[in-house]
C-alpha cells in the first residue's frame, strides 16, 4: 500500500489541470439533448481529441495516449473537478470502444476507433426493444444474410440521442430459427442508411434525449459485424460489464456533486438546518462519494495486480446511481420552494433540478438496479436462479 | 499509488483465518459464554503461541512491530469468528498507547513484553467508553484522569461487572483514585495519546463490525440456499436475493474506507480522525444491515437462541456504540466536511 502519487502521475495531473484551465469553454454549453448543444459538445470533444485527452487510456495510434487506469482516474478527477462539459459520445467511447478493442478486427479498429475518439462519428446504442428491456434476450429485430449484406428489419428503442447521432451499434437476430441469447449478431449501422427511421422520444426534461429507431429492409455490409455471426450475445455481455462497471461512471463526477452539495448547504445553512436530517445527508453524501472513489482505487490496484473483476461491477452500478439520486434529493430539499423553478434568481438554468431529473434514470438505465441485485445474488453470492 | 495489499499481507490474513476457523468455532463460543470469566484460557494460550498478542509490540520489546494496516485485516478476522476475547484491546490499543509513552516510562517495556508473550491483559478505560472491557482479568489498566494517562495495577481498582447482551463482552465499571505514582503522561502529551488511542479503538471496532457483517452474510447465504418453501430454496426468490445483495454492496464499499483509515493512522496523517470516523460509521452500518437482513431471511429461526446468527448479531449490535457512538463519529465527520476551506471534491482522496 503506497498512497503517494508518482512524479509521473503528478506531472500528468498538472498537465491536465493546466490544459483545462486554458481551454474550458467560458460559457456553459447548451444541453447535449438539443441539436445545438449536441454540436457544441462535439466541437468540445474534438478539442479534447486534438490535445490527446479525449480517450487517455487508448493507445496513441488510436488517438489516445496509453494511460493506465490510475492515470485515467487522475484525468477524471481533474476533468470533473474543473466542471468540464459532460461527455456526449460516451456510449460509443466507453461501451463500443472497449468492445471493438476486444472483439474487432484490426481493420475495424482502424476504421472506427480514431474517428470515435475524435467524435467525428457519434454513436447511439441499439439494444432495447419494446418487448426486450430487462429481458434483453427477447430481441426480435432481424438481420437476415443476403450475400455480403445483412437485411435489417425491426425496432430498437431508448436509444440515447440517436436523433443526432451518426451510427448505431446493436444486437440483431441473424438466425431467424434461434431463440433467446443464441443466434444474435452485433452490428454497426450507419444511421443515414435508406430504410432507417428515427423518431425522438421526449424525456422527463422535455428534450429529445432518446429515440426509437425503425429498420425497414436496411442493408448493412457484413464487414460491419463485430465478432462471429451468432456470437452477438457474448460480445454484448462484455460491453454490459464495461457499462455498469467503473468506466462509465468514474468517482470524480460524484465527488464533484458532493462538493457542490456541501457548498449549497453552506450557502443556505440557516434555512436548511430547520431540518436536521439535511445536515446529516450532506455529510453522508461526502462519505459515500469518498467510499466510491476509494473503492475505485482499490479495484484499479487489484486489476493492476492481475485480479479479474466480475459481478462486483454490479455493486458499482447500484452504489453510484443511488448515491446520485440521494444527493440530488438532498439538494432539492435544501432549495425548498425554489427547487421546482426552471431558472434560479440569477436567471441561470436550475442545475440541481436538471440533475435531479437525470438522476431518476440512474437506477433504471444500464440494467435496472433490480437486475443488478439479481446478478450480485446469483453470481457473487451464488444463490440459486 | 497502490491502494492494495501485497501478497505477504494477504497470506497473513489467510493464516489468521485458518487458525480461528479451527480454534474459534461457534460451539466453542457457546461454551465460553456459559463460563464465569467469559474467556477461554486454552484459546488465549493458542493465540499467544501464534504470536497474535505480539503483533503491535515493538521488536525491541519482543514483538513484531506491525502497524494499523495489519490490524485492519486482523480485526476483520476477529469479527468474522466473533472470538470471545478482547484481544484487540490489549494487543493493539493498549500496546499502541504503551508504545507511544516513550521508553523512559517505568514499567512500559516489561508490560509490553508481557503483552507480547501473552501472559497479561491490559484493559483500557478511555473516557469515550463509560465501561471498561475485561477489567476483571487485566493485570494493569490504562485509565484517564482528565488528560492524564495512568497505568494502574489491577489491585488498586474496584471492578463492578455490568453484563452485556453479548456474553463475550465482559464490561465493568472501574472505581479508582488517581495518584502521581500511577501517572505516566499528562497535559498535551496525554491529550494526544488519548486521541490516538480513541482512533485505534474505533478502527479495531470498525474492522470487527465489517468481519461480522461478512460472517452474517455468509450464514444467511448458506441458510437461504438450504431452506425450502413452495418447493424451492428461498434463496431463489427475488425479495430474499435483494436483501442479501444490499448487504454485499454495503460491505463492498465499507472495506476500502477501513483500509484508508488504517493507512492514515499508520502514517500519522493530520486528517486520520475523519477517516477513522468514516470507517467506523460505514462498517458499523454494514454490520447492522447484515444483522437486520440476516435475521429477516432466517425467518423465525433467526429469532432463536439455537441458530448461530444470534451470537454474531449481538456482537455487531454491541460494538456499534463502542469507541464512540454514531453521534460522536458523525459529528467528527461533519465538523471536518462542513468547515471553511475543507479539502473536498475530486483529487483530495489521498491527501495527508
Amino acid at each position: 500500500m503506497d498512497l503517494a502519487y508518482t512524479p509521473k502521475q503528478k506531472a500528468f495531473r498538472a498537465e491536465v489541470r493546466a490544459w483545462l484551465a486554458d481551454n474550458l469553454p467560458r460559457e456553459p454549453l447548451a444541453s447535449y439533448d438539443t441539436r445545438e448543444g449536441f454540436e457544441q459538445h462535439r466541437e468540445w470533444e474534438s478539442r479534447l481529441f486534438d490535445a490527446r485527452l479525449s480517450m487517455v487510456m487508448w493507445p496513441a495510434e488510436l488517438g489516445g495516449r496509453g494511460c493506465d487506469l490510475t492515470e485515467w482516474l487522475i484525468f477524471e478527477e481533474e476533468y470533473y473537478g474543473a466542471g468540464a462539459p459532460m461527455r456526449v459520445n460516451q456510449n460509443g467511447q466507453l461501451l463500443l470502444g472497449p468492445t471493438l478493442m476486444e472483439f474487432g478486427t484490426e481493420e475495424q479498429k482502424q476504421r472506427f476507433l480514431p474517428r470515435m475518439a475524435a467524435s467525428a462519428d457519434m454513436w447511439a446504442q441499439g439494444w432495447s426493444e419494446p418487448n426486450a428491456g430487462s429481458d434483453m434476450a427477447a430481441i426480435t429485430s432481424k438481420a437476415i444474410r443476403d450475400g455480403d449484406h445483412y437485411v435489417l428489419n425491426g425496432q430498437k428503442t431508448w436509444s440515447t440521442r440517436a436523433i443526432f447521432a451518426d451510427w448505431l451499434f446493436g444486437l440483431f437476430r441473424s438466425d431467424p430459427a434461434s431463440s433467446r441469447h443464441h443466434g444474435l449478431s452485433f452490428l454497426l449501422v450507419p444511421l443515414d442508411t435508406p430504410g432507417v427511421t428515427i423518431r425522438p422520444i421526449k424525456a422527463l426534461n422535455g428534450k429529445d434525449a432518446f429515440a426509437e429507431v425503425f429498420f425497414d429492409d436496411v442493408r448493412v455490409p457484413v464487414e460491419n459485424r463485430i465478432g462471429a455471426e451468432g456470437q452477438g450475445w457474448h460480445v454484448a455481455m462484455a460491453t454490459a460489464g464495461f457499462e455498469r462497471g467503473l468506466l462509465l461512471r468514474s468517482p470524480a463526477r460524484f465527488q464533484a456533486t458532493a462538493r457542490k452539495l456541501v457548498e449549497l448547504y453552506r450557502a443556505n445553512q440557516a434555512s436548511a438546518d430547520r431540518d436536521p436530517s439535511i445536515r446529516e445527508a450532506v455529510s453522508q453524501a461526502w462519505m459515500d462519494a469518498e467510499a466510491y472513489a476509494l473503492s475505485a482505487y482499490h479495484t484499479v490496484g487489484r486489476l493492476a495486480r492481475g485480479a479479474r473483476i466480475g459481478a462486483e461491477s454490479s455493486t458499482n452500478k447500484i452504489f453510484w446511481s443511488e448515491l446520485d439520486l440521494r444527493m440530488h434529493e438532498t439538494a432539492m430539499r435544501i432549495l425548498g420552494a425554489r427547487g421546482e423553478l426552471l431558472e434560479n434568481a440569477e436567471g441561470e438554468a436550475n442545475y440541481w433540478l436538471e440533475g435531479f431529473l437525470f438522476a431518476q434514470a440512474g437506477p433504471i438505465y444500464a440494467g435496472t438496479n433490480e437486475i443488478q441485485r439479481n446478478i450480485i445474488a446469483e453470481r457473487m453470492l451464488g444463490l440459486p436462479k | 499509488m497502490d491502494f492494495t495489499f501485497n501478497d505477504d499481507q494477504l497470506a497473513f490474513r489467510e493464516a489468521i483465518s485458518r487458525f480461528l476457523m479451527t480454534e474459534a468455532a461457534p460451539e466453542m463460543l457457546r461454551d465460553v459464554w456459559e463460563t464465569d470469566a467469559g474467556r477461554s484460557p486454552e484459546l488465549r494460550t493458542k493465540i499467544a503461541e501464534q504470536g497474535l498478542t505480539a503483533l503491535s509490540v515493538p521488536e525491541a520489546c519482543g514483538g513484531l512491530g506491525m502497524d494499523d494496516v495489519a490490524w485492519s485485516l486482523m480485526t476483520q478476522e476477529l469479527g468474522y469468528y466473533a472470538i470471545p476475547d478482547s484481544l484487540a484491546d490489549t494487543a493493539y490499543v493498549a500496546a499502541g498507547l504503551l508504545t507511544a509513552l516513550g521508553a523512559d516510562v517505568a514499567g512500559r517495556d516489561e508490560t509490553l513484553a508481557q503483552i507480547a508473550d501473552g501472559s497479561i491483559r491490559v484493559a483500557v478505560g478511555h473516557p469515550v467508553n463509560p465501561l471498561v472491557a475485561d477489567a476483571h482479568l487485566a493485570s494493569h489498566l490504562l485509565l484517564a484522569h482528565g488528560d492524564e494517562v495512568h497505568l494502574v495495577p489491577r489491585q488498586l481498582v474496584d471492578v463492578v461487572a455490568t453484563p452485556s447482551i453479548d456474553a463475550s463482552r465482559r464490561l465493568s465499571q472501574v472505581v479508582w483514585e488517581p495518584t502521581s505514582a500511577t501517572r505516566v503522561a499528562a497535559g498535551e502529551q496525554g491529550r494526544a495519546l488519548w486521541a490516538q488511542t480513541l482512533d485505534r479503538g474505533a478502527l479495531a471496532v470498525a474492522g470487527q463490525a465489517l468481519g461480522l457483517a461478512q460472517r452474517m452474510l455468509d450464514l444467511s447465504v448458506d441458510y437461504v440456499a438450504q431452506r425450502k418453501q413452495f418447493g424451492k430454496p428461498i434463496g431463489s426468490f427475488q425479495a430474499v436475493k435483494h436483501h442479501l445483495a444490499d448487504v454485499a454492496t454495503q460491505i463492498e464499499f465499507a472495506k476500502p474506507v477501513l483500509y484508508r483509515a488504517a493507512h492514515a493512522l499508520a502514517n500519522g496523517a493530520r486528517d486520520a480522525a475523519v477517516h477513522v470516523s468514516h470507517a467506523k460509521l460505514a462498517c458499523a452500518e454494514a454490520g447492522w444491515l447484515s444483522a437486520r437482513h440476516g435475521i429477516q431471511v432466517h425467518g423465525a429461526m433467526g429469532y432463536t437462541w439455537e441458530v448461530d446468527l444470534q451470537m454474531f448479531m449481538k456482537r455487531a449490535w454491541a460494538l456499534d456504540a463502542s469507541w464512540g457512538d454514531r453521534a460522536f463519529h458523525k459529528s467528527r465527520v461533519a465538523a471536518c466536511v462542513l468547515a471553511d476551506g475543507a479539502p473536498l471534491g475530486p483529487g483530495h482522496t489521498f491527501e495527508e
